[in-house]
């Protein structure tokens, strides 16, 4: 190996600088031990919208020639890591480009790894992440996603930990001495950022994937069309109008047939049917149309538009009607309308299930009370990462972070927070 | 001031009327029954817009005027006007060209079938208002349609044929017409008005189609695209582009059968081409001396022709390799400059070159920049310009360099 290939692959606003600090970081690092490198990001990608998967790149390589190879692209053709931001982005990637859905692993190389922060266990992993007919690894940091706000570097010392893990993936190209030095040198560093990066270096997690294992679904795709096949005039066509969902009942909105939103949301909404009032407010405020109009008046959620923006959430007037929740504890896009109608007792089991689980219906985005950061840095440094922060300042917010029983890593509001 | 002359020709259904280029092109915008037309002025453009000014108030077309704000805004505001379905009118002069690029170079991927009339005008500094044709070439790459004309009668002409060309769905693109500031813009010629019966069996109602921007038929014009999508536009202008071909020649055809007149080649015009050992080639009112120049010439027993080349883009690149090649040798003569391109030629000169690189027989090929700034093309610049092609023919060999014609030095 002479050049090494690394793509991060992040979302949009919420990790673009950091990951571009990551990709900035590998060059610089791998620079202490001699090797020449450059640091982009896909350039067709919007990182400025909420979410949307997106990608940065950092190439390596022992000399200027076998760089420029793989030099001028958008997106190299192969990657020997592919870091991930996000474990929820396991789900695949589908860029603010319309390329359809393409498995978080599809550039890893075979024996390559899959590079993940993630406070879930490997098998709830790869319950998500695309069968491929290759072995790979994938490689645990443990620590939940780092999010942060439009043009803010949150300072969680991810970056360093990524880069600590890297020594360790890859110490041809990136010595532990040189990662500490490079983190040491670049804007902001400091010993503790030292000492993140060398804990990840010897807390990475690594297990091999087997051919056999991972989510066996097709992922969607389509084909481009032709220049002919296109509408002249940098034209399209509106979403015609949609039909009844049944029997004359109902109704479902006709949405776009090549770009889809599986895995731009990182957390989904959870529906009540049975306390569903059909007062439209949620089918009225969604900005994507994801509600359908069901027979009975009810409101299912289609999760080929759901960006995850948890504006029905908050519109909804009725408390735990409609519910968001992380997108890791879906492994499909079945209606729920659906399962409700078939077996009601089994579907309270499983919104129970869902929306009682607190771990995965508090936001991250954000802090939600002074010295929150400080907390969690010295919990990442120590016990190897936090199981959770606290989520969204929202109308609804409030009964979810409050009266938690027994959740003791669970920040359980304003009021009890040290140091508010 | 349009004034029916008695002597109309006889057994003409046409009125003869005294009118500017100008004048002529608001004449064929009347019987094109135009909807929107937007205003700013600039001279030698701001002509038409008096003109059509004083037929809405006359009453004889109904029309939107809009005054716009600026050059910008009034490209901008036909853009629009037009992918709701009306058929529109613009233009502009020099600067006030450039002012609007924004707003041209979106009109072509849109596929608006804009028509427009540059008077051809220098561009400042230093402010001057003489012709020079680098304003109207600013376009020439992006999908514009682009056409010189010579005369009034062709400037009436050219308006109603224009609008049958950019309208027709196979093309969609916008034209833009260049006419010589002063020398055609402001200079009053004997010129034939068709009557609006015979204009309607020519000219069909402006259908955008699919394409229309309407509550019965919602789409999203001009959304952002990526490196997806956008070589795949510019293949389908250039498509459009090399459709025009076909249907400029299906519109001088059929106006030859409508109004029994018109030239049958749309793409140039040819003077005492047929035995010329020597061709120059030229676009606009440059015609005019060199005409006179070459019958005086043929009366010495100099065999020279010329060129008047109509259409720019679409570029008759075949057809005129086809005539060029016979010559022994061709002067082309620039009214615009392209500083620091090959051998420092003018526009035409060098897509000249560019067109004959494939050709069998290559005549010396000699180039001129000529009347920049409004400087009047004399005799004896057409003179000198044919002495030195002579020369070329007798040694066969084009000079690799660029000859200014009328400059003081």
């Amino acid at each position: 190996m002479s050049a090494l290939i690394v793509e991060v692959v992040y979302r949009g606003i919420f990790q673009k600088n950091l990951a571009a600090r990551i990709a900035r970081g590998i060059v610089l690092s791998a620079r202490k031990s001699g090797r020449w490198g450059i640091a982009f990001g896909r350039y067709g990608d919007s990182p400025q919208r909420n979410g949307i998967p997106a990608k940065d790149f950092a190439i390596v390589a022992d000399t200027k020639e076998e760089l420029e190879q793989n030099m001028a692209r958008y997106e190299p053709k192969h990657t020997d890591v592919t870091v991930v931001l996000d474990d929820t982005l396991s789900k695949g990637v589908e860029s603010w480009a319309w390329y359809g859905l393409q498995p978080i692993n599809r550039l890893t190389v075979p024996n390559g790894t899959v590079l993940m922060t993630s406070v879930q266990p490997f098998e709830g992993l790869l319950k998500d992440i695309h069968k491929r007919d290759s072995p790979y690894k994938l490689s645990l940091l443990r620590a939940k996603a780092s999010f942060s706000g439009l043009w803010v570097h949150k300072e969680d010392h991810t970056e360093a930990r990524i880069l600590g893990a890297l020594a360790k993936i890859a110490p041809h190209f990136l010595t532990l001495d040189g990662v500490s030095q490079a983190i040491q040198e670049i804007e902001w560093g400091s010993d503790l950022k030292v000492a993140s990066a060398r804990k990840a270096f010897e807390r990475l997690e690594t297990r091999e994937v087997k051919i056999t294992e991972g989510n066996s679904e097709i992922p969607y795709s389509f084909e481009m069309p032709k220049w002919w096949e296109m509408r002249e005039g940098v034209t399209i066509p509106a979403i015609p109008i949609g039909k009844p969902k049944e029997g004359g009942q109902g109704y479902v909105p006709e949405r776009n047939p090549y770009f889809k939103k599986f895995t731009t949301r990182t957390m989904r909404p959870v529906i009540d049917f049975d306390t569903c009032v059909k007062c439209n407010l949620c089918w009225i405020s969604c900005p994507d149309s994801v509600f359908d109009v069901m027979p009975d008046g009810t409101f299912d959620a289609a999760m080929e538009a759901c960006c995850g923006c948890g504006v029905c959430e908050a519109v909804c007037p009725v408390e735990h009607c409609i519910t968001m929740v992380n997108e890791a504890a879906f492994e499909d896009n079945a209606s729920q309308w659906d399962m409700w109608r078939k077996d009601k007792a089994a579907y309270k089991t499983w919104l129970l299930a869902k929306i009682g689980d607190k771990a995965t219906t508090v936001r991250s985005h954000g802090f939600r009370f002074r010295g929150q950061y400080e907390q969690e840095l010295v919990a990442d440094l120590e016990q190897g990462g936090v199981e959770i922060a606290a989520g969204i300042p929202g109308e609804n917010a409030a009964h979810k972070t409050r009266n938690v029983q027994g959740g003791s890593s669970i920040v359980t509001g304003v009021a009890e927070a040290p140091g508010a | 001031m349009a004034t029916v002359t008695k002597a109309a020709p006889a057994a003409s259904d046409e009125k003869e009327l005294l009118i500017s280029g100008s004048e002529a092109v608001a004449e064929g915008l009347a019987l094109a029954d135009i909807d929107v037309v937007t205003g700013y002025p600039i001279r030698p453009y701001d002509t038409v817009i008096q003109a059509i000014a004083k037929k809405i108030a006359n009453g004889q077309l109904v029309a939107e005027y809009i005054v716009a704000e600026g050059e910008h805004s009034q490209f901008e505001i036909v853009k629009h006007a037009s992918t709701v379905g009306a058929r529109v009118f613009c233009g502009s002069s020099g600067v006030g060209w450039a002012y609007a690029m924004e707003c041209l170079v979106v009109t072509p991927p849109l596929r608006v079938p804009m028509v427009c009339l540059v008077g051809n005008r220098a561009l400042d500094d230093p402010g001057a208002f003489g012709v020079e044709h680098n304003d109207a070439l600013f376009v020439r790459d992006l999908g514009w349609m682009l056409c010189w004309i010579d005369t009034s009668q062709e400037a009436i002409d050219t308006t109603l044929i224009a609008y049958r060309v950019a309208e027709d769905r196979r093309v969609f693109l916008p034209l833009a017409i260049s006419a010589d500031g002063a020398f055609l813009t402001h200079s009053q010629a004997l010129t034939l008005v068709p009557p609006k019966e015979k204009v309607d069996k020519f000219l069909p109602r402006y259908d955008r189609g699919d394409l229309l921007l309407h509550p019965d038929n919602p789409i999203t014009v001009a959304p952002q695209a990526n490196e997806d999508w956008v070589i795949e536009i510019r293949r389908q202008n250039d498509e459009a582009m090399k459709r025009a071909v076909t249907v400029i020649e299906e519109a001088y055809a059929d106006f030859r059968k409508v109004f029994g007149r018109g030239p049958e080649n749309p793409w140039f015009e040819e003077y005492m081409t047929d035995d010329a050992d020597v061709i120059l080639v030229g676009m606009g009112t440059i015609s005019l001396p060199m005409k006179v120049g070459i019958r005086n010439l043929r009366a010495q027993g100099k065999k020279v022709g010329l060129v008047r080349l109509r259409w720019f883009r679409p570029f008759p690149t075949e057809k005129l390799v086809k005539v060029l090649s016979k010559a022994k040798a061709i002067g082309v003569v620039d009214r615009d400059y392209s500083f620091g391109s090959p051998f420092h030629s003018g526009v035409v000169a060098n897509e000249i070159r560019a067109a004959l690189y494939n050709a069998e027989k290559r005549p010396p090929l000699l180039a001129f920049i000529c009347g920049l700034g409004g400087r009047e093309v004399t005799l004896e610049d057409v003179y000198k310009a044919t002495d030195l092609c002579y020369n070329a023919a007798n040694s066969g060999k084009s000079e690799a360099k660029t000859l200014w014609l009328g400059v003081r030095e």
